[in-house]
Parts: C-alpha cells; structure tokens; sequence
C-alpha cells in the first residue's frame, strides 16, 4: 500500500517550516480525506441514501508543554499555511530560524485491506440489503412492530507528515450494517438489535447474511416481552462470550491511559507490576487485529498499530501512549494517539480491547452460579477513571436460578468499582469471541473501537434493577 | 456576512429542475479551545468548519449529500449525489420541504461581537483564573485533569425552491474545571462550569465554586443500602431526565410507533403540577434559535399541561404524515437530512428551593450526578436505570455522601411519581434547564 496522495511531499514539509516559524519544537500535518454513504431503512420504506465527503488537515505545534493546533478544509499550500501560523500563534517565541524538513517515507501495511471496495458496490446492491433484513426481521414475527435498518460505509485516506522526518499515511474501510426491531405486546414495548462492522469492504457480507441479522434482532425484542425486571442490589455475574468486552474497556481500560494517568485522574496511576486484576486476566489492547472495527496499519499520528500487552495473568505490565506522553516520558509510543477527525486533535485511546481465553468450561461457570444475572450482552458503558466507579447497561440479560439459565430481563444498568470487578473475576472460559462495533466517546471525540471476552464471572456486581 | 452563505445556497438553488424541490444548507463556524494545565496552556485550538447540505425531493422521493467545503467545485458534485440518491429511496406521498407558515421568525439577540474580538490572552487569562480559583478554594483539591475556556461562533443559512430564506448567526462561550479531591487514599471528582453569550457573561468564581463543591462533598462517601425511597434530583440531573422525557414526545418517533406515549394526546401521563413547554425563542437556553433546522419560525410548544399530554414536537415530514402542522423543531447540521428534536425544555417551577424540598423529603437521597443514561434508559419500553451519586436526607437534613448505587424505575411511573417541584431554575448548556424534582417510589440498589 502507498501513502495516499492527498497533499504532495513539498507542500507538506513548507507547511511544517511555516508552523515551526514562532519556536516551536514539533509540528506535525494530519491531512485526511473521508468518504461515507449511509442507506436507512424504516417503517418498510428506504427513507434515505446520504453520501458525505469531509476532507481537511489539521496541524499542531508543540513548544515544551504547551501545544497549538488549527485545521483547515482547505488543503492548497496557502490554506494549509494559514493553519500552520495559526497553530503556532500558541508559541510565542520568534526564533527567525528558517526550518528545513526532509521527510522519509514510511509504508505500514494495513491488516485488513478491503477485497470489495464499498464504492465499487452499486447502490442498488446496498438498498437490497436493507429490504432483505427488513423482511427476515418481519417474518412470522406477529409481535414486531416497527423494524429500522441501517448501512454505512466509509473510506477514510489520511496522510501524517511531522518535523522529525516521518511520512506516512493509512487507507481505512469500514463496513457497518445493524437491525433494530420493536416488539408490542401486552407488556408494552422492548426493543432489540443486532449490529456487525468490521475494518473490511463489502466482502462484510461474505461473512453475514443479513437475514440472519434481521431474525437475531427481531428475536430479542420478541423474548423481552415477556421479561421480568431485572433484580436490585450485589450478586453475581456471568458474561457471556463476546458480549462483554465493554466491561473491561470501562473498568480498566480508560484508567490505563497514559493522558489520565499523567494527571492523577486513574486508579491506575503509579500501579505498574503490581497485581491488579485475578491471576485469570490477560488484558490485550491489539490495533493489529486485521478486519476488527478498532485496526488500522497506522495511529493518527503516524505510529503503527502494535499489540500491547496491558495486563499479564493479573499483572499491569503497562499503560497505552501516544506522541506526547511518550515524549515526555522518554519512552516508546504504542500506536494508540488517536483523533475522531482532522478537526480534533490527538489523544490516547484504545483499538480493540480484549481478555484472552481462560480454561474454565463455559457451561460449568453457569452451572456453578446458584443465584445471578447472565448477561450476554452489554450495552454502551461510562466510567470514572480516577475513582474507577463505572456503569455499563445490559441489553439482553436472563437470570441463573439454581445454576441454570431461566428468565429474560428487562433492561437497566451494572455498576461496580474497576479495581474491585478485576480482583473478583474467579472464571474464565475458553471460548473467546469479539463483540459487535463500538464508538468510545472521550473529550467529546468519538472513535471507532473492538472488543472480545470469553464467558467469566463477576463475583459479585451491583445490579440495578427496578425489582424491589 | 451571511451573504456569502446564501449566494452558496443561491447557486445551487439555481440548479434546480422543474420537476424537482431542493433544500441547500450552508453552515460555517469558527471555534476557540483553551486547556490549560498546572498554570500553563497545554492547548490552544482555533478552527473553522464549514459545509453545505443539499436535500432533493423528486417523485416523492428524497436523497441527500454533503460535503464539508464551500468550494465552488464541491457544489455541483454534491447536487448530483443527493439527485442520484434520490432514485433509490421508496416514493413517500408526504415527503416535502417545509414552506413558509406564516409564523414570524423571532429576532433573539443571539450573537455577540465581542466572542471575536477579546484578544486570545485575555480568554488564556480566564482559564488560568478558573483552574487557580479551583486549587485555592479548598485544600483536599489535589489536581485538575482540565479547566478550559471554550468559545464559538455559528452561522447557518436554509433555502428552497419552496420559498425557504432563513439566515442565522449564534455566538456561545464556555469555562469549566473537572478538579480532583483527595482525602487520605480516597479521590473523588467534580465539575463546575459557566455558560454564556460571550466572554463577559461567564463567571469565573461560580464556576470554580462549584466545581471545588461538587469534588470535595462525596469524598468519604459509602454505598447505601437498597430499597424504594424518594429522591431529589439535582437542577443538573433533572435537566437529563427531561432531555429523555422530552425525547419521547418526538413526532418522527410516535409517527413510526417508537414511543411509549404515541396515541395518548390528551390523557394524564404526569402529576397535575407538572407543566412541560420546549421554546428555543427563550433567549436564556442554550440551544435558543431564532430558526428551525428548516428555516421555519422557532416557537414555544407546551408538551405536557397540567399533567396532559398536549403536544408532540414535529416538523415537516413528521407533521404531514401526522396530520399536524410543524412545530418548528427541525434539527440538524449541514451534514444530515432534520431529524425532529427538543431545544429548550423546561418545567414549569414550584415555591419552593432545595433546602425546604429535602426537609418536606424527611428521608431519602439527593441525587448529585448520574452516570449511564445512555445506557441504561430505553425510551422506548420506558425502562430506566442509571448509577447515581448523592447525599444522603435524614430528618430533613442532608446528611453523609453516598456513591456506587443504582435509581430505577420506568418514565411512565417517574412523571406521574414526581411529588414536588422546585423554584431553582438553572440553565444549563443543554437542551433542557435544570431544576429540583422530587420523585417518590424510585428503586435504589444498594448493599
């Protein structure tokens, strides 16, 4: 793969003299070209077919702490150099140095180019989809009500030139398509859905039939209609595979945040090598992992995707990096400076994050639950890092009785402590499986992130349920 | 200045076929970020952002494009992507863009000079100030992972070949610190921000007031044990809950029979005391606007009266297949087609403040902050489920600090459940104001 040609090599290193022009000790240009089309479907009617086009670069300066950033839709030398002045008016220091920047190029290979390039698709093949689904979602399924299908795809080419020489770039595609029913039923209404993306091209549906999407949706709206409230209060948890990796991107992911934690806002500051997690956990955060909704070749800040090892058999081996807080630890980047767009700038955040097989037999962990909640999946999360309290929903729930899986739930929240959940794991299964797509939001930017457990078992977690 | 905007929009409109209806949306905005750190600036950030949507109705059938430039090359192309589109949409007989009703667009005052002009140190200066006020206002503050100041300015534009011309400009700006407290091995964090028009309307001490208050009250908090109480909420945690309520009234989600109040206009669904109105044409909310995300006329729309349900919000589409008329509460950016949303929700007020609300309470808990919404409530099916953080009421009197609980109930038992509502209306900078409520029967999870 080569570098996309968004900006040629001489405009990129003027741009980074003009911003190096007021002191600065590094600049960078994050330029980025992204095209997506959406198809939705609702009420039996393709509502919409959206296609979007967001192109622009973003350039930061950086003197000692203090870092300056502007961006600009406009990628002609003159646009980018008003940025580029821009972003340095932060440092005020005029050295009347004139800078040279002699940039090398870098090539990282992406791990999962597409095969089937979504642009080359028809639209006609992507609105086929969505009535295909619809219909499975619908079929034999007096209770649904309403059914809403959703496809999106995206190719996002970005190009990151800086002043220490580096030039180097990524070619992202990405593939999404979800189903979201309503069941009606005496009880009122539930909803279920069913999501898959994945960093690939259409060949996304060589691997899904969408009929398959429609009916799993469809079917977890129609079971929770006859689910009970879920209970209130402390008792153990199963997580079934794939269906909690969210648990561990909130309970100790955001804590392990190099940005977080250079500021004393984790629970995790200054606990590297000491035990902080079961001796059962191994938590892995992996960009590399081809064809999962958080890889890619390159970070937004030029540096490849590696699989970082953050904790071993229970043990915080280490935290995740970006540019700067590397820098200021003189340290290596992990390949985890990530930014939602050219118009924000970067910061830590995770890929995919997820637990590696235990040996516990999947079956025997419920088995051996006399009273809990199986969860097999959790919805959308938020966590505290600095006290580590988090929250996360479950969207499809059923409760153990006696060892065995009973009755469905209705919807509500866990709450637990990150340190305490991590120490209170006493099983992991042996059948991994990564979950569906998700988008962490921090500091208000959102960005495309895996993850993937197998089943385990919270000891104990604060279930918030309307029971009494 | 927004002259250029509609000679955009012009242009394309220009374009239009007879056979055809066109929406151009141009926005532009420039935006200011200042974080700082340990007495420094760690980050500065100035920007411009600018777009144009287009929507197209031909054979009842719509598509849409955008793209986020102003180039005159771009406006062409986005013109025939939103055309070709089209002819992949299912013909919908109340498709249509909205056209002029008659309902005169209100002049709000919404834009500010002074958001360009105060010089960048001046703002550098204002968030120093805040993260400073935070670290002397009490000595268990131990660090501030950001105090910022933040700023904008947006424009946008709506025309149609349906008589559409609507032009507006909004200035906002924006302090807030997040401190920790530490006591012991404990750490617990806190917010507190001001909101405002422009530079001049914020206040820096409240601010950091606040936020030294919010960190420094839950450390030593305890988990309380479970049960069914009554909770007060807080303005702030009022304000989310009304942001879902208010959610549940949209007109596009009755229409398509994802709302748990479709089909209930009319009929009690709150306590009597409880009035709900959403208008964007107070200029006090933070999302006030003198247009809709289709150019039409904001206006003041009374949701829930004296515990009725009165009203669904809509627009255009929403409406027309309703059989309502719009209710001016199209929202959107230039990069999608307008959804239907609320602006400015707000409850009408009772007598009385916080404090003579807890003593009337006796026992139960204050709800400080929640954390979840988004995950834990279903607007749908109605179920609600948050994590909470608060302090506890004893014999009328707030008592110890409590954390790592759950309130759950479902929206429908929570609005006819509210017992009282207070007289402390904050704006907040969201789409709803705060104010206590009080909610009786609420399922608090504990040890």
């Amino acid at each position: 793969m080569s570098i996309p040609d968004l900006i040629d090599a001489d405009t990129l290193s003027a741009t980074l003299a003009e911003a190096l022009r007021t002191g600065g000790d590094f600049a960078e240009v994050f330029a980025e070209d992204k095209a997506s089309t959406s198809a939705y479907l609702d009420d039996g009617r393709i509502e919409e077919l959206s296609s979007g086009r967001d192109r622009g670069a973003g350039i930061r300066v950086v003197r000692g702490e203090t870092t300056g950033f502007a961006h600009t839709a406009d990628l002609s030398a003159t646009g980018l150099a008003a940025a580029a002045r821009a972003a340095a008016a932060a440092a005020h220091r005029d050295d009347g140095r004139v800078h040279e920047i002699a940039l090398v190029a870098h090539d990282v290979a992406h791990p999962s180019p597409p095969s089937v390039r979504p642009g080359d698709v028809a639209k006609a093949d992507k609105v086929a989809l969505l009535l295909r689904a619809n219909d499975a979602a619908r079929a034999d399924a007096p209770e649904i009500s309403q059914v809403a299908v959703s496809y999106g795809d995206s190719r996002r080419r970005v190009v990151i030139a800086n002043s220490d020489g580096l030039l180097t770039g990524d070619d992202q595609t990405r593939t999404f398509f979800s189903v979201g029913a309503v069941a009606t039923g005496d009880t009122g209404m539930q909803t279920g859905r069913e999501a898959v993306g994945h960093t690939v091209g259409f060949e996304l549906f060589d691997r899904y039939d969408v009929d398959e999407l429609g009916r799993a949706a469809s079917q977890r709206a129609r079971t929770k209609l006859a689910a009970r409230p879920a209970p209130t209060g402390e008792m153990p948890v199963v997580i079934g595979p794939g269906g909690g990796g969210v648990l561990f991107h909130e309970a100790c992911g955001h804590g392990l945040e190099a940005d977080l934690i250079a500021k004393g806002a984790s629970v995790f500051a200054g606990r590297r090598g000491e035990k902080v997690a079961s001796e059962l956990i191994t938590l892995i955060d992996d960009g590399t992992v081809g064809g999962e909704w958080g890889a890619y070749a390159v970070d937004d800040e030029g540096t490849p995707a590696q699989r970082n090892v953050l904790i071993e058999n229970g043990i915080l081996t280490d935290y995740m990096w970006d540019f700067l807080r590397a820098r200021k630890e003189g340290r290596a980047r992990s390949g985890n400076g990530r930014r939602q767009s050219y118009k924000f700038l970067p910061m830590v955040r995770m890929t995919n994050t997820f637990i590696l097989d235990g040996t516990d037999d999947p079956e025997a962990i419920v088995a051996g639950t006399d009273h809990g909640v199986y969860v097999a999946k959790l919805g959308g999360g938020q966590v505290n890092t600095a006290t580590g309290d988090f929250v996360f929903g479950m969207t499809e729930a059923y409760l153990i009785e006696g060892g065995q899986i009973t009755e469905p739930l209705r919807e509500g929240n866990l709450i637990g402590n990150g340190p305490k959940v991590l120490a209170n794991i006493d099983a992991v299964g042996n059948d991994f499986a990564f979950g569906p797509p998700g988008t962490c939001g921090k500091d208000g930017q959102g960005v495309p992130v895996g993850d993937g457990v197998p089943t385990l078992r919270v000891t104990s977690l604060t279930v918030g349920g309307q029971a009494a | 200045m927004s002259d250029e905007l509609l000679a955009i929009a012009d242009r394309v409109i220009g374009w239009a076929r007879d056979d055809e209806q066109v929406e151009v949306v141009v926005g532009r905005s420039t935006e200011t970020e200042i974080r700082v750190y340990e007495g420094d600036v760690e980050s500065l950030s100035s920007a411009g952002t600018a777009g144009v949507g287009v929507r197209v109705i031909a054979g009842n059938r719509q598509g849409f494009a955008y793209a986020g430039s102003l180039d005159a090359d771009v406006l062409g192309e986005v013109l025939a992507e939103a055309r070709d589109n089209a002819t992949f949409a299912t013909p919908d007989e109340f498709l249509g863009l909205a056209e002029p009703d008659g309902v005169a667009v209100p002049t709000l005052d919404l834009y500010r000079e002074s958001v360009a002009s105060v010089p960048t140190a001046d703002k550098v200066a204002m968030a120093l100030e805040l993260e400073a006020a935070v670290r002397a206002a009490d000595k268990r503050i131990s660090g501030i992972e950001s105090a910022e100041y933040a700023d904008g300015i947006g424009e946008g534009v709506v025309v149609s070949t349906t008589g559409i011309r609507s032009v507006g400009r909004e200035s906002a700006c924006y302090v807030g610190a997040y401190p920790l407290a530490t006591d012991g091995d404990e750490t617990k964090t806190g917010f507190g921000f001001s909101v405002g028009r422009e530079p001049a309307d914020l206040d820096v001490a409240a601010a950091a007031t606040e936020a030294a208050e919010r960190a420094t009250r839950l450390l030593g908090a305890v988990k309380p044990s479970g049960g069914r109480m009554t909770v007060v909420l807080d303005p702030f945690v009022t304000a989310q809950f009304l942001g879902i309520v208010a959610g549940t009234m949209n007109g596009e989600a009755v229409n398509k029979g994802r709302s748990l109040f479709a089909g209930r206009l009319g009929e009690g669904i709150a306590n009597p005391m409880v009035t709900l109105v959403d208008d964007p044409t107070d200029p006090r909310a933070y999302r006030a606007t003198e247009a809709d995300g289709e150019g039409l006329a904001t206006r003041r729309n009374v949701l829930i009266d004296g515990g009725r349900l009165e009203q669904f919000l809509h627009n255009t589409y929403s409406a027309r297949r309703a059989g309502a008329v719009s209710t001016g509460s199209a929202v959107r950016g230039f990069s999608s087609t307008p959804g239907v949303g609320a602006r400015a929700v707000q409850l009408a007020p009772g007598d009385d403040d916080q404090p003579a609300l807890v003593a009337a309470v006796g026992d139960g808990i204050l709800v400080s902050s929640v954390s979840g919404l988004h995950s834990g409530v279903n607007p749908v099916s109605g179920d609600f489920s948050t994590g909470a953080e608060g302090l506890r009421i004893a014999g009328g009197s707030l008592g110890e600090p409590l954390r790592e609980f759950t309130i759950a109930s479902t929206l429908q038992r929570m609005l006819l459940d509210i017992v009282a509502i207070g007289n402390d209306v904050e704006w907040l900078p969201m789409g709803a104001a705060g104010v206590s409520l009080v909610i009786r029967d609420v399922s608090v999870s504990g040890t």
